[in-house]
C-alpha cells in the first residue's frame, strides 16, 4: 500500500512525459491519478497500512495527516490544473513589461506535478531522517521546473533564488543530519530511524544534539518560509503559475515543518523539550513580526499572499512551541491554513487572469466583475485572517488558549497583536479589490475559465468552513495524536 | 597510516585555497573536482580496515559524480551560456585568500575542541572539512556568476561528507545513494537554469537579477 503511494505519481509522472501526443490524455492522467493517490490515502485512514523497507517508510499519525492534506490539496489543484491547460494559450504577452513569452512544454509541466507529488509522499513516509532529507531535497528539484513554466525573466529568476536558497538550507539540513548522527556515536552503524532514536534518546549526547537540532531547523525551515530565512518564498509564490503556488504553500510548506517536528519530538523525549520548543516559539513570532511588516502596503496580491504563508507558518511553529493544547491546535491550523490558502491561490489565478494585473489598486469591482470568484474571494480572506466562522478562528483561538493555559501571557499578547496587524493589513487590500466599480479598468471576462476554475476552490472553501462549524471527535483525536507524535504535548 | 590522511588534509585545503584564489572559473571546477577526488582516497584508506564492497562502491560512486559528470556539466553550462570566463568576485582574490586564512584560523580552534569526539585520530580532517563548508558559502556570497554558486553549494557538499568521514559515520547505503542523486540532479537543474539566465539576459551575473524585491 505505501509502496502504491509512491508508485502511482512516480509512474504517472514517467508516462505524462513521454506522452507527447494527445494533450487531452495527459489532461485526464493528471487529475486520475491524484485522485487515485487520495482513494488510497483515504484507506490508510480506515486500515493503517504496515511499515515497509525494515520499517524506513512508514505512517503514524502525523505523517498520515500531512499525506492527507497534500493528497487532497493535490487533487483540488490537478482538477483546477487541467482546467488552466486547456484554456492557456502556448504565447501570449507579458502584462507587466510587454514582452512575448512562450510556456514550458505541458508535458515537463505534468510530469514534475506528479513527481512532486510522489517526492512529498516520500517526505511524509519517511521514518529515517537520511531518507527525510532526501526527499526534502528532491521535492525543491521537482517543483523548480514548475516555478519556470511561464519563461520569462521574473519567474527565471525566483526560480534561480529558490533553487539556490533552499538547496544551501537543506545541505544545512544534512551537516544537522551528521551531528544527530553523532550524538548517537555508540554504535558505529547508525540509525536514524525515528523509532530507534526515540528508544536510544536518553543515551544521546545533549551537546550535540542540539546542534543538530538548530542546523535541522534553520535548515528546513528554510524550506518552510520561517523569517529570516523566508526570502525566495514570495518570489516562487508571485511568479509561479497560481496553481503551482497553491501546491507550495498548502502542501510543501507542511513537509518541511514535518522535518522539524520529527526532531523536535526526539528533543522533547531526550529532555530537551524546553531547548527546542523556545526556539520554536521564537522563530514563529519573528516570522509573523516579519510578514506582518510586509502585508501592510503590499502592492502585489500574489505577494500577499506569500507573506500571509509565512505568517501562518509563524503560527505553526509558535503553536508546536508553546505545545500542550496549542500543538493540537497547531495541528488543526495545518489543516485549516493549508486548505484555505490554497483556495485563494487558486482564486487568484482566475483573478489574473481576468484583470491581468497582480498589483491589487488595479483590481477593482471583483464581485461585480466575477460573480462566483468575487465573493469566495471575500470569503478566503475572511478564513485565512481567522474570522469565525472559518476553521482558522478556532484553531486560532485554541493556540491562543494553549499559550495561556502554559502560563506563556506574553507570547500570547505578541500572537495577538501580529494578528491583528496582519488582518488590518490584508482587509485593506482584499476588500478595496472585491468592491467598488470595475469601471475603466480594462477587463476581459471572456478569458474567465468556467466550472473547472471556481469549484476546486469552493470545495476547499467548503471543508474550511465545516471544520469551522464542528469538528468531529474522530477528527479531534486524530488531531490529538499527531500532535502527541509531533512531541508536541 | 594517519600520515596518509594528513597528507590528504592538506591537499584539500590546498584545494580550498585555489578555489578562493583563481581568477579562472575553469580552475575553480577543477579545484572542486580535486576536493571530490581527494574525499573519495581518503573514504578509501579511513576505512581501509574493512573495506566491503559497500565503502569501495560508495566512494567509486561518489568520486566519478563529483569529479566526473558534475564538472562536466558546468564545463558545459558555461560553454553554452557564452560566459566570460572570470570569476568576477565581490571580494578581490588576495582578500578572499585572507578571509580564508582567517576561516581556517577559526575552524582549527572549533576543530580542536571538537575533535577529542572524533573518530580514528583525525583530528585535522575534521578542521578541514570544517573549512570546507565555509569555504563554500563564503564562495556562495562574495562570488557574482551563478555558476561560482553552484561550484560554492558542491564545497559544501565536499565539506559535509568530509565532516561525516571525520566522525567516521556510515550512513546507510540507501541514503548516500538518495543524496548523491540528489546532489546530481540539483546541479543539473541549476545548470539548466544557468543556460536559460543566460539566454534570458546575456549574462549570468545574479547581482543583477533584482525584478523581484519588496
Amino acid at each position: 500500500m505505501l509502496w502504491l503511494l509512491l508508485l502511482i505519481p512516480t509512474a504517472a509522472g514517467i508516462a505524462a512525459m513521454g506522452l507527447r501526443n494527445p494533450a487531452a490524455l495527459r489532461r485526464t492522467l493528471l487529475p486520475a491519478a491524484a485522485a487515485a493517490h487520495t482513494a488510497l490515502t483515504a484507506m490508510c485512514w480506515a486500515v493503517r497500512p504496515e511499515p515497509v523497507l525494515d520499517g524506513w517508510l512508514g505512517l503514524d499519525e502525523l505523517s498520515l495527516l500531512v499525506l492527507s492534506i497534500t493528497s487532497g490539496l493535490f487533487l483540488a489543484a490537478a482538477v483546477y490544473a487541467a482546467g488552466y491547460l486547456r484554456r492557456e494559450p502556448p504565447r501570449k504577452t507579458d502584462f507587466q513589461d510587454g514582452g512575448l513569452f512562450t510556456d514550458a512544454p505541458e508535458a515537463r509541466f505534468v510530469a514534475c506535478l506528479l513527481l512532486f507529488l510522489a517526492t512529498m509522499t516520500l517526505v511524509t513516509l519517511s521514518r529515517h531522517l537520511g531518507l527525510l532529507w532526501v526527499g526534502v531535497e528532491a521535492t525543491t528539484l521537482a517543483s523548480a521546473p514548475l516555478i519556470y513554466f511561464h519563461r520569462h525573466h521574473r519567474s527565471l529568476e525566483a526560480t534561480w533564488k529558490y533553487l539556490l536558497i533552499c538547496s544551501v538550507g537543506i545541505a544545512l539540513a544534512l551537516q544537522g543530519n551528521f551531528f544527530l548522527a553523532v550524538a548517537a556515536t555508540g554504535s558505529r552503524e547508525v540509525h536514524l530511524t525515528v523509532e530507534h532514536l526515540q528508544a536510544h534518546a536518553g543515551q544521546l549526547d545533549p551537546v550535540w544534539l542540539k546542534a543538530a537540532f538548530l542546523f535541522l531547523l534553520v535548515g528546513y525551515g528554510t524550506k518552510m518560509g520561517l523569517a529570516p530565512m523566508h526570502t525566495w518564498l514570495p518570489d516562487a509564490h508571485s511568479e509561479a503559475p497560481s496553481v503551482v503556488s497553491a501546491l507550495l504553500s498548502g502542501a510543501l510548506l507542511n513537509c518541511a515543518f514535518l522535518g522539524i517536528l520529527r526532531v523536535h519530538a526526539l528533543m522533547g523525549v531526550a529532555g530537551l523539550g524546553e531547548f527546542s520548543g523556545q526556539l520554536l516559539t521564537g522563530f514563529g513570532l519573528l516570522s509573523m513580526a516579519v510578514a506582518a511588516v510586509f502585508i501592510i502596503e503590499q502592492a502585489d496580491y500574489k505577494r500577499l499572499l506569500a507573506y500571509s504563508s509565512v505568517e501562518h507558518m509563524g503560527i505553526l511553529a509558535l503553536g508546536a512551541g508553546v505545545g500542550g493544547l496549542a500543538g493540537m491546535g497547531a495541528m488543526l491550523h495545518m489543516v485549516n491554513h493549508s486548505l484555505a490558502k490554497g483556495m485563494l491561490f487558486l482564486l487568484a489565478g482566475n483573478i489574473l487572469a481576468v484583470y491581468r494585473t497582480k498589483t491589487a489598486p488595479q483590481v477593482r469591482g471583483l464581485l461585480q466583475t466575477l460573480p462566483v470568484t468575487g465573493p469566495l474571494w471575500v470569503a478566503g480572506f475572511l478564513a485565512i485572517a481567522g474570522s469565525p466562522p472559518f476553521g482558522l478562528f478556532v484553531s486560532e483561538l485554541v493556540i491562543l488558549k494553549g499559550a495561556l493555559q502554559q502560563g506563556q501571557t506574553a507570547v500570547a499578547i505578541g500572537y495577538l497583536l501580529l494578528l491583528g496587524v496582519a488582518f488590518a493589513a490584508m482587509a485593506r487590500i482584499v476588500l478595496r479589490m472585491a468592491y467598488g466599480s470595475p469601471a475603466g479598468i480594462a477587463v476581459d471576462p471572456e478569458r474567465s475559465r468556467g466550472a473547472w476554475a471556481v469549484v476546486p476552490p469552493m470545495a476547499l472553501g467548503a471543508v474550511v468552513l465545516a471544520l469551522g462549524l464542528c469538528l468531529p471527535d474522530w477528527l479531534q483525536s486524530a488531531l490529538t495524536e499527531a500532535a502527541a507524535a509531533a512531541g508536541v504535548r | 597510516m594517519p600520515a596518509a590522511l594528513d597528507i590528504l588534509s592538506i591537499l584539500l585545503i590546498l584545494a580550498n585555497l585555489c578555489l578562493l584564489g583563481s581568477s579562472r572559473l575553469a580552475a575553480c571546477i577543477r579545484a572542486v573536482a580535486l576536493q571530490a577526488v581527494i574525499l573519495g582516497a581518503a573514504a578509501l584508506i579511513a576505512n581501509r580496515g574493512e573495506l566491503d564492497a559497500r565503502v569501495v562502491a560508495i566512494a567509486v560512486a561518489s568520486t566519478l559524480i563529483k569529479a566526473g559528470a558534475l564538472p562536466w556539466l558546468l564545463r558545459r553550462a558555461i560553454r553554452e551560456s557564452g560566459a566570460v570566463r572570470e570569476v568576477e568576485p565581490f571580494i578581490g582574490f588576495t582578500a578572499s585568500l585572507l578571509w580564508g586564512v582567517g576561516l581556517l584560523g577559526a575552524c582549527l580552534l572549533i576543530g580542536a575542541r571538537l575533535s577529542p569526539h572524533a573518530a580514528q585520530g583525525s583530528g585535522l580532517l575534521l578542521t578541514v572539512a570544517l573549512f570546507t563548508t565555509a569555504t563554500g558559502l563564503m564562495v556562495i556570497v562574495s562570488r557574482r556568476k551563478a555558476v561560482t554558486q553552484v561550484l560554492g553549494y558542491l564545497a559544501m557538499e565536499n565539506g559535509i561528507y568530509a565532516f561525516g568521514m571525520a566522525f567516521a559515520i556510515q550512513e546507510p547505503l540507501l541514503v548516500e545513494m538518495g543524496v548523491l542523486l540528489d546532489v546530481f540532479v540539483a546541479v543539473f537543474v541549476m545548470g539548466i537554469a544557468i543556460y536559460n539566465i543566460s539566454r534570458e539576459f546575456d549574462h549570468i551575473d545574479t547581482d543583477r537579477l533584482t525584478a523581484l524585491k519588496d
